[in-house]
Parts: structure tokens; C-alpha cells; sequence
């Protein structure tokens, strides 16, 4: 039997459903966590370092797999799909820039070999990259550009959800804010974010709906708050 | 006594050598003196011990699966040995072993299928001893340096499935640069061959008597024979290797985790 086929159209875009993740038998990062990403609109995965915030992420597209409760993408267990076809729906944009070696054109087809050079373009302007940049070095880019150009290569595989690993933490604060616009549009035009941040002033920028881990749990509606106003009191400082 | 014979007393004169080596090392303080010397030692007893064995499973009356019997000792020490100086390699083992024998009906079936040598324990015994050798030490750095890409570069592994490559896809640039490593040295020594140094066949056949063309053709015959062995054992270990670090889902595993 093959892999099952992800339905195009549900209400539910992508949901964790009392989720748990274990390194090995003995030490269990993520404790039967919850949560839903809604279409058009900025998810913002929010706590303290260390709480399991990356992790939760990576089973979103299955590069983890849950050891108890389950992942699902427009209500179909993302452990019967084809991950390969989850991935190209779910994007993934890392910490860290990662350009592959050769030129911005041979990255942006990686996901999406068959794509015209127009296309290819369409994608580098819609995250404020200019056309010119296709010939360059990927490696030359600056960590700005480097990270707009993942995102234009993720956006070239047409997801629904993009799931985002703390994008900004490798920038400067001009480009910090131009990559959190960027999400914002994304969302506008109907995009599921989930952002991953430690940064609570981000936190309130950004954020049409936010949820709070602690210890690798669902933090309760007390903690949570507790967690957004200790942000506001640092902000005020 | 023939050119080929060196016998005893010309073998403990050759041991000279090693006491130029060990008192070169004293002078020098290199404090190699006792490894120099444990190796000498060591290489002389293997050495005649095979030689003893040899002689029977070469000896002309002798059935040739004698001679077979030897090669599949030969392929499991090697996967053995393969095993133990890539720890760090998951499956590595097994996975040798399966390169190893593969290289071996590989290059014999040429070897004897176009009649290059006669099928014969002479024959049998060294070839597959050279292809071999030669295919383990590159089975381990092809081994090592795959492992080593695909950690290295496990967040450009990772983007790539990310992007829905499937693992064949998203490792195939880091496995290319490990295979190319592996294989660049056996390309320049079959290069430099004869221009800067005189390979072992060669220089035993020309000991031994045989005609310099002569020994030249079969060198060169052995010499291809190990350029496709190596070809061939490296990419047993690659794609097998890389097979074994992904799951079926497409995702990386851990390598640390999956050597313990």
C-alpha cells in the first residue's frame, strides 16, 4: 500500500496533537504537547531556550517523528503521507541561512527543477531580492540576502504552512525587521506561519496568535501570561 | 641458488636495514626503536606463516578450492578489518564484507572470463589478495569521509529534504565529494606509475627473472584490475553506506545514535 494522499482542502491547516518526543528511551524532550496553526495568519512558538521549541517544529514536516501522540497536515496523520509531498506543503526555513554551494539559480531549483527563469525571479522579488541576484555565488550573499533567498526557494515548492526556526536570530536588527514584514505578507496571502522565538519583543510584533512552551508542555494560561508580560516589563526597561 | 632465492642468511642480512632504522631512530630520539622493531618482527612471521600456507594451496597437486577457501578468509578478515578501524561507521561490518566479496567476483569473473590469467591457485590467491588490500584501505576512507560529510553538512542534508528531495536526492552532492576523495588517490598513483616509482609485481617479476615487457603487461593488467576494484568497493560502501543513515521516511538519522 502506498502513501496515503493529503487531502487539498480541510479547515485544519496543520495540528499537534498531545505530541511527545523522545532522544532516547530515558529522556523525553517534548511532554504530550498541543497546538494548531491557523491558514493566513502568524503563529509565533514562543518560550524559553531549551524548552523545545525547534523540536516541536522539526516534527511539523517530519524530519522528527513523534514517540507518542500525533502530527497532522488538512487532517491526515502526517506519519502515513509521503513525506516528500508533506515537506513541498509544510516548508522549513532554518536559523541559520543555509545556501548550497553554486549559484542563487541552482538553489532556488533544487526544490522546484522544473521552474522557468521568470518564475524563478517572481519568487527572488516577492522576498524583496532583485532578478540580478539569480548568477551570483549563493555563498557571496549577505546573511540578509542569503536568508530571503531560502525563503524564495521554499516559497518556489508553493507551501501552505511555512515553519520557521527562530529566522532572525542570525540578523542584524534592519534585517530582522524586513524578514518579519516578509512573514506578515506571507500570511496575508493566506500562509500558515509558524515562528519559532525566544525574543519576546518579537513576540508582540509579530504574532497573530501566540503559544507559549515550558519544558517541553503546554504552558497553562497563568505561565503564559506570566511569560508575555515578563517581555513587556523587559521592553519597558 | 637462483636470482629469486635470497635464502636465510640473505634474509638476516637484509635485516641490516631494520638496525639502520632502529639506530636512526635512537640518535634521533624518535623513540620508535621498539615499534620498528615489533614490526619487522611481526612481518616476518606473518610473512612465513603465509608463505608455509601458501606453499600447500599453491602446490601444483593441490585442489584448487584450497585456493578459494583462502580468498573467503581473506574477504572476512578484511571486512573485519574494515569494521574495526571505521567504529564510527555504522553497519560498517557487514557492509564490508559485502564490498569486499563484491570486488571479488567482480574483477575475478573478468580476469578469468577473458582468460588473463589461468584459473589457477597461483593466481587465484595473490590477485584476490591485491584487489583486496587495496579496496579495504579505500573502503575505510570512503567509509569515514561519508560519515564526515554527512554530519558536517547535516543542516545542508536537512534543507535539502526539507525542500522535498528525497534522501537518494539530498545526499548525492556530499556522497559525490566522498566518493571523488576515495577514489582520486588510486587515479594519480595509476597516473605517477613507472615515472616515479616501480610497483610491487613489477619490481618481484623483474627480481624474479621475467622479462622487463613482460613484467610490464602484467603489471598494467593488475594495475586496472585494482583501479576497478577500488571503483567498485567504493561504491558498494558509498551507497550502501548512505542508505543505512536515512530512514525509510526520508529522514536523516542521528549518526552519533546509530553507532551505539
Amino acid at each position: 500500500m502506498g502513501p496515503a494522499r493529503i487531502p487539498a482542502e480541510n479547515a485544519e491547516l496543520l495540528a499537534f496533537d498531545g505530541v511527545s518526543f523522545s532522544v532516547d528511551s530515558d529522556r523525553e524532550i517534548l511532554h504530550g504537547v498541543s497546538l494548531s496553526v491557523a491558514p493566513a495568519a502568524v503563529t509565533v512558538l514562543a518560550g524559553p531556550s531549551g524548552a523545545g521549541k525547534s523540536t516541536l517544529l522539526r516534527l511539523g514536516n517530519r524530519l522528527e517523528v513523534p514517540s507518542a501522540g500525533s502530527v497532522r497536515f488538512r487532517g491526515e496523520d502526517t506519519a502515513v503521507v509521503d513525506p516528500r509531498e508533506l515537506r513541498r506543503r509544510v516548508g522549513m526555513v532554518f536559523q541559520k541561512p543555509v545556501p548550497f554551494a553554486g549559484s542563487v539559480r541552482e538553489n532556488l531549483r533544487v526544490g522546484a527543477a522544473q521552474a522557468s527563469d521568470e518564475e524563478l525571479v517572481r519568487s527572488l522579488e516577492r522576498v524583496g531580492l532583485e532578478g540580478a541576484v539569480l548568477d551570483r555565488v549563493a555563498d557571496d550573499l549577505s546573511g540578509g540576502e542569503a536568508q530571503r533567498m531560502c525563503i524564495a526557494r521554499t516559497l518556489l515548492t508553493h507551501p501552505e504552512v511555512i515553519l520557521m526556526d527562530e529566522p532572525t536570530s542570525a540578523l542584524d536588527h534592519e534585517n530582522r525587521l524586513g524578514i518579519e514584514h516578509l512573514a506578515k505578507e506571507l500570511a496575508q496571502e493566506g500562509i500558515g506561519i509558524l515562528w519559532v522565538s525566544h525574543d519576546l519583543a518579537q513576540v508582540r510584533r509579530i504574532a497573530d496568535h501566540a503559544v507559549v512552551l515550558i519544558d517541553g508542555r503546554n504552558a497553562s494560561d497563568e505561565e503564559t501570561a506570566a511569560f508575555l508580560e515578563q517581555g513587556m516589563s523587559e521592553e519597558e526597561q | 641458488m637462483t636470482a629469486t632465492q635470497i635464502g636465510w642468511a640473505g634474509l638476516i642480512g637484509s635485516f641490516a636495514l631494520v638496525i639502520v632504522a632502529i639506530a636512526l631512530s635512537f640518535t634521533q630520539r624518535l623513540q620508535l626503536s621498539r615499534s620498528i622493531l615489533w614490526a619487522s618482527v611481526r612481518a616476518a612471521v606473518q610473512l612465513l606463516l603465509v608463505g608455509f600456507a601458501l606453499r600447500l594451496v599453491l602446490d601444483t597437486n593441490a585442489s584448487v578450492w584450497w585456493a578459494w577457501l583462502w580468498v573467503v578468509i581473506m574477504i572476512g578478515f578484511a571486512g573485519f578489518t574494515i569494521g574495526s578501524r571505521a567504529k564510527e561507521v555504522p553497519g560498517i561490518f557487514l557492509l564490508g564484507t559485502i564490498s569486499m566479496l563484491t570486488v571479488v567476483v567482480v574483477s575475478l569473473s573478468v580476469i578469468f572470463g577473458f582468460h588473463v590469467f589461468p584459473v589457477e591457485g597461483r593466481t587465484i590467491v595473490p590477485l584476490a589478495g591485491m584487489m583486496i588490500g587495496n579496496s579495504m584501505t579505500a573502503s575505510v576512507l570512503v567509509g569515514r569521509r561519508i560519515v564526515g560529510e554527512l554530519s558536517e553538512k547535516r543542516d545542508e542534508v536537512e534543507a535539502r529534504l526539507a525542500l522535498g528531495q528525497s534522501w537518494q536526492d539530498a545526499s548525492r552532492p556530499y556522497v559525490r565529494s566522498a566518493l571523488r576523495t576515495a577514489l582520486v588517490p588510486q587515479i594519480e598513483s595509476t597516473k605517477a606509475v613507472g615515472l616515479v616509482f616501480l610497483p610491487g609485481a613489477m619490481t618481484g617479476l623483474v627480481l624474479a627473472g621475467v622479462d622487463a615487457v613482460d613484467a610490464v603487461t602484467v603489471q598494467l593488467a593488475i594495475m586496472y584490475l585494482i583501479l576497478g576494484s577500488v571503483a567498485t568497493s567504493v561504491t558498494v560502501i558509498g551507497l550502501g553506506l548512505t542508505r543505512r543513515v536515512f530512514t525509510s521516511d526520508h529522514r536523516l538519522r542521528s549518526i552519533e545514535r546509530a553507532t551505539h
